[in-house]
């Protein structure tokens, strides 16, 4: 199979996990679509890994998904957080920090 | 063993300020302040008239002795300023050293003598002081006499430095003794301010000695004042000029000398005692002293002994037609002060060095008991100083009247009292070197200088009238409270009245002794200041017919003196602050410190002013502008921080493909 596929593949998620993150107002939405672009990028190394037989990229896609995961850990605890004191996940209603 | 313990001499002082600057105000009673103060000053007297003793039969190493150089003792202390050596090897190091010769020995001996005298006289005068006050006086004292002891005997300039600007600052200090009173209601000028002003006018001159100083340094490569002047031959004479110039500058802040001597009359601001030591006798004569002390170097520059002679001239005119018109019993002192150390400064500046040295020592003591007798009179007085509601005094002060005469007579110029002879010593080494020189323009030095003499004794014959003889003319209540001075004020006087009496008597000049009375001073400081030789040259006038021509210049004066205050009772006070034309310029003291003030210090205030406004409006503009547009700026980026979270992700998205944008062209 061709690169060029994987990377619409991966360039149509990113796209719509950066949409999302620009468009929707839900905390956990906004986190969900961070993954997608996180795994979006995952895809591309994966492909140009298997393209160039190379395992960089392979070690890359690991790195990611581990930050993925602490990052997914921390946005979560924030939205806790933001639930218990104001009882919403709106991130519109969350927005004090400002002049 | 004495000279050994020269370093003592200005120690000894300086534990006394110790003792009592920090204890005294405490811990320790009157009676021991003063104890305290005064055996200090005492111990260093007896130490230098040992000292002085022991010189005349010290030789430092058969050379020297052999080139007909003076008896001199150095004593190195410690190394101050290691400096290393030049290229050429020169040592350049810093010692801190006294030395003791002729010249040195007069100063030391009148410092601590007179200086210990007034010292018991301050006891009395400041009985009225609370204690704290008396102990911190007393300190004071006792450390311009540690300064004043360092100056004279230090061996190199910077020592002398040290001790040069010590005494400023004792004299700062003790002017503005009273610091929280008034000093003159016209001008509104507190004691403080009298204080700061003659700090600051002696700062000018400070920088000509220090700058002085600096020259000689890279000149000879040395500080130590007997080598510079070994050198000071070999040193040319445009280096010669410009040193002996500067250092005259010092000398003319620190000697009260045109155009620096408006600090002095101002310094009358300070309790009396201390006009006494500091502003006649001691610390006055320090630029006189430096001067005769560096005089090889001077000798080497006819340019600089010029100016100093025209300076000291020009003073001693001056400030003596000033004197005549003075209603304050200290100023009329002060500006006979100034008028005599331009004396000084004008028998140093024609070379007759141990004539000016001469002068220096009978001054101190008939100076020193004029200012001491006024304060007994104004101690009697309860502090009125004004000539003119005084009077009679005679008959109430029989103690102080008669000392004051014997100090009148002196400063007159009436033989046989010590003023005549140093004075007539100057005017002789005028003609001397006008004859030498061949040059009629020096005869004028001379006639300014007789003239001077017969002001001299116009102004204190009217000052001894106006005080001591005629009617009383103070209100009835101060008359009641006359009362002479208690013993412990009056015996100094009695002292400095024996010393102002006789002293002249070392420097009998040699045609008057007729061979069996050496002019003693003369040949005792022979080889320390250069002497010339007076009978070379044209002759203007015989010795005998120039005396007799000052002398009849003096007794006009006094004639002059008696004929307009002697002889009918006098107006009263407010009737005789009256005048017209030239006696009020003469009164308001032409108008120079009316003249500085317009010329210098408006000047400089505008400048200050205008550096004020400057920094106000130019340099904290800057500043201002600087952080209003930061903070213009920031108002305008705050606008951004919206709080919106998907703002912010917008923003980052913008950024990143900006950033993708240049990164992939």
């Amino acid at each position: 199979m061709r690169v060029e596929f994987f990377l619409l593949m991966a360039a149509l998620l990113f796209t719509i996990g950066c949409v999302g993150v620009l468009v929707r107002r839900n905390a956990i939405v906004i986190l969900m679509c961070i993954e997608l672009m996180l795994n979006a990028v995952n895809l591309t190394f994966a492909a140009f890994a298997h393209e160039n037989q190379s395992m960089a990229g392979h070690v890359f896609v690991f790195f990611v998904m581990t930050v993925a995961a602490a990052e997914a850990a921390v946005g979560l605890a924030i939205v806790i957080a933001l639930f218990r004191r104001r009882r919403t996940t709106d991130v519109e209603d969350a927005s004090l920090m400002r002049w | 063993m004495m000279l050994r313990l020269l370093w003592l001499i200005p120690l000894l002082p300086f534990a006394g300020f110790l003792l009592n600057g920090l204890l005294g105000a405490r811990y320790l009673t009157r009676r021991a302040v003063a104890l305290v103060a005064c055996a200090a000053v005492l111990a260093s007297f007896a130490i230098s008239v040992g000292a002085v003793l022991e010189l005349h039969n010290f030789a430092p190493t058969p050379a020297e002795t052999d080139a007909g150089s003076p008896a001199r003792f150095t004593q190195t202390l410690f190394e101050w300023m290691p400096m290393g050596t030049t290229p050429e090897g020169a040592d350049l190091t810093v010692r801190w050293g006294y030395s003791l010769d002729p010249l040195s020995a007069v100063m030391i001996l009148v410092v601590t003598g007179i200086g210990f005298l007034i010292h018991v006289y301050s006891i009395g005068y400041m009985e009225h002081e609370p204690r704290a006050g008396f102990a911190r006086f007393f300190s004071y004292l006792n450390l311009f006499m540690g300064m004043m002891l360092t100056l004279v005997l230090g061996a190199s300039l910077p020592v002398v430095f040290v001790g040069w600007e010590g005494v400023g600052l004792c004299s700062y200090l003790l002017i503005g003794f009273w610091y929280d009173r008034m000093f003159d209601e016209t001008t509104k000028m507190s004691c403080a301010d009298a204080g700061r002003k003659a700090f600051i006018t002696n700062r000018i001159g400070d920088v000509g000695f220090l700058l002085g100083m600096l020259l000689l340094f890279t000149a000879a490569g040395t500080l130590d004042i007997q080598a510079i002047l070994a050198r000071a031959g070999a040193l040319g004479t445009g280096v010669c000029t410009a040193a002996a110039l500067l250092l005259f500058l010092g000398a003319c802040g620190k000697s009260a000398q045109i155009p620096l001597y408006v600090w002095l009359p101002d310094a009358m601001a300070g309790p009396t005692p201390v006009s006494a030591l500091i502003h006649a006798a001691t610390m006055v004569t320090a630029g006189v002293y430096v001067t005769c002390r560096m005089a090889p170097l001077y000798v080497q520059a006819p340019a600089a002994m010029l100016s100093v002679t025209v300076v000291g001239a020009l003073t001693a005119l001056f400030a003596a037609i000033i004197g005549t018109a003075q209603d304050d019993i200290k100023k009329v002192l002060a500006y006979s002060t100034v008028s005599q150390l331009g004396y000084m400064m004008l028998a140093a500046g024609v070379g007759a060095f141990s004539a000016s040295i001469f002068h220096l020592m009978t001054h101190a003591f008939f100076k020193a008991l004029l200012f001491l007798g006024a304060g007994s009179v104004i101690h009697a007085m309860s502090g009125e100083q004004n000539i003119w509601r005084m009077g009679g005094l005679r008959r109430h002060l029989p103690l102080t009247h008669a000392t004051f005469a014997v100090a009148v007579l002196a400063i007159a110029g009436i033989p046989p009292f010590a003023g005549f002879f140093s004075k007539d010593a100057i005017l002789a080494g005028v003609l001397a070197l006008a004859g030498q020189a061949g040059s009629p323009a020096l005869l004028a030095v001379w006639a300014a200088g007789v003239l001077t003499a017969g002001l001299t004794a116009f102004y204190m014959t009217r000052l001894y009238l106006l005080v001591f003889a005629g009617v009383p003319r103070m209100p009835e209540e101060a008359r009641h409270h006359l009362h002479e001075s208690p013993p412990v004020m009056t015996r100094p006087l009695i002292v400095l009245a024996l010393g102002a009496a006789v002293a002249g008597f070392v420097g009998v000049p040699e045609f008057l002794g007729g061979g069996s009375l050496p002019n003693w001073l003369q040949v005792y400081l022979s080889g320390t200041v250069p002497s010339f030789h007076p009978d070379s040259g044209v002759i203007y006038l015989s010795e005998w017919s120039a005396m007799a021509i000052a002398l009849l210049v003096s007794v006009a004066g006094i004639a002059a003196a008696w004929a307009m205050y002697g002889r009918r009772p006098l107006p009263a006070p407010a009737a005789a602050a009256e005048a017209r034309g030239f006696v009020r310029l003469i009164k308001e003291k032409f108008f120079v410190d009316e003249a500085i003030d317009a010329l210098v210090l408006a000047p400089y205030r505008w400048l200050c002013r205008a550096s004020a406004a400057f920094d106000e409006k130019v340099v904290d503009g800057l500043v201002n502008a600087a952080a209003a547009a930061t903070d213009l700026a920031s108002q305008l980026l705050r606008l951004v921080q919206t709080g919106y979270v998907a703002g912010y992700a917008f923003a980052f998205f913008l950024g990143t493909v900006v950033v993708l944008f240049f990164v992939m062209r």
